[in-house]
């Protein structure tokens, strides 16, 4: 029925599922940054965190992409040329992973703003009263309590963000979308091949919903529930 | 540093890159927006079988790439001989037919669960005052129930709108000539990617805070009930 491209395809879905939890790593790492710089005293930091999700919201992800991939090589050789380095080639897949991990990031930043504001005040009050360094507080007390809050937003954005990697296929990256492509066109059977990822994608939300579910229920422990 | 001359010579297809953009936004949406109410008021039914088939609409639409569902819509479907030879293939075949369709499919599932949740937002009260009136049915839905929730659905719905807006950069995909389109056949001619998807980001960009302030304006004359609540 697939023509022996199968095994292709679900090699794909490791890229695919790579590009995936590689942007999250990627963006978690923006969007804590930006929460922080948010939250911070300092102006400029606010200012910059800003700018970063005001402009990332208001550009569609596949642009943003064209525009990091495309641009940001010409940006690396310029530098290389300045530096006398030889031609650096991008990567599609480190440059579609570091797109996709920047735009997610952006929203992260709002998702992990609020989980930190939720946080009681009383909990890093009575961390400094007991002696916790602000690390230590900060990893201790209010990361493990702010990832309850964080999970439904987190969830959502994981969930798009799945869906944003089929864009990676635009710029080269040999995607699952990437070898549906090349199926279709080999066996000129492109519907057999669009729906099989197609429900390959909906088998990826289904598991990742599922597992989400277990780890709400898990940093929810202890918390009184309101039984309607 | 920047190339001015590229972008103003690349203008006038920019802008016919705007027109297709903004319209098949208009035609995605106004489909979605039509099609979304009646989905929605199916959605939240008590009975199964009307409530069952949306949910599994709108599982499968939100579950799945907007990308993947265009790439079926315009190429998929052409695998077959019964497709080829219906009424239907000479619209099959047009780019601009098969990103209607997609977009607007894919939209509605999503307006459907966002209108559907607003229609369970419904405060009780209201639903039990409107029955004590006589109010049942469609005049329930009409008078009382449709009226508040679309209201209590605007700012996700503009939100949606948004979104769908950033989506038509996919069309590009299938040779629809749109603002992205335009951008990548400048960055092909000049090879200036800060001109060519820089005026594309600017573009976008103007345009996204256009849109959030004609929401903004419509909250305020639709959702003005609730501004004292506002605690920002």
């Amino acid at each position: 029925m697939f023509h022996g491209y199968l095994g292709a395809i679900l090699g794909g879905l490791g890229i695919t599922l790579a590009t995936a939890a590689l942007s999250l790593a990627v963006a978690c790492g923006f969007g804590l940054l930006g929460a922080v710089a948010k939250l911070s005293r300092s102006r400029t930091a606010r200012g910059l965190a800003e700018t970063y999700t005001t402009l990332i919201r208001g550009i569609p992800e596949l642009v943003l992409m064209l525009a990091i991939f495309y641009g940001g090589q010409i940006l690396v050789n310029r530098l290389a040329e300045a530096k006398g380095w030889d031609y650096i080639d991008v990567p599609p897949f480190t440059a579609g992973v570091l797109t996709i991990g920047f735009i997610f990031g952006a929203y992260l930043t709002e998702t992990f703003r609020g989980a930190i504001l939720a946080v009681p005040r009383g909990q890093m009050e009575a961390a400094t009263a007991f002696g916790l360094t602000r690390s230590q507080a900060l990893r201790r007390i209010l990361l493990p309590q702010m990832v309850r809050h964080a999970i439904p937003g987190f969830a959502n954005n994981w969930l798009v963000m799945v869906k944003a990697t089929a864009l990676v296929s635009i710029i080269g990256l040999d995607d699952m979308l990437h070898r549906a492509n090349m199926a279709a066109s080999a066996t000129r059977e492109p519907f057999t091949f669009y729906m099989l990822i197609a429900l390959v994608y909906l088998a990826i939300t289904t598991v990742s919903i599922g597992l989400l579910m277990l780890l709400e229920r898990r940093f929810s422990l202890g918390v009184k529930g309101i039984r309607f | 540093m920047i190339d001015w001359d590229v972008i103003t010579q690349s203008l006038p297809e920019f802008w016919g890159g705007l027109q297709v953009c903004l319209l098949l936004l208009a035609i995605s949406v106004g489909t979605g927006f039509v099609l979304s109410v009646p989905l929605a008021m199916a959605r939240v039914s008590a009975r199964r079988w009307l409530a069952w088939p949306v949910w599994t609409y709108t599982y499968v639409f939100r579950g799945t790439p907007l990308l993947v569902q265009l790439f079926i819509v315009y190429y998929g479907f052409a695998q077959f001989e019964v497709v080829r030879e219906s009424l239907l293939w000479p619209l099959l075949r047009e780019a601009w037919f098969c990103a209607w369709l997609a977009f607007a499919l894919n939209t509605t599932a999503y307006t459907t669960e966002i209108f559907a949740g607003a229609l369970r937002a419904t405060p009780a009260g209201e639903v039990e005052a409107a029955r004590a009136y006589g109010l049942a049915g469609w005049r329930l839905y009409s008078r009382i129930l449709l009226p508040g929730a679309l209201r209590r659905a605007l700012p996700q719905y503009s939100n949606e709108v948004v979104g769908m807006m950033h989506a038509t950069a996919i069309a590009s995909t299938v040779t629809l000539v749109d603002i992205t389109r335009v951008a990548r056949d400048v960055y092909a001619n000049h090879l200036l990617p800060v001109e060519a998807f820089g005026s594309a980001a600017v573009i976008y960009f103007v345009l996204t805070f256009a849109m959030v302030g004609v929401f903004k304006l419509l909250e305020r004359r639709y959702l003005r009930h609730l501004r004292h609540q506002r605690t920002r």
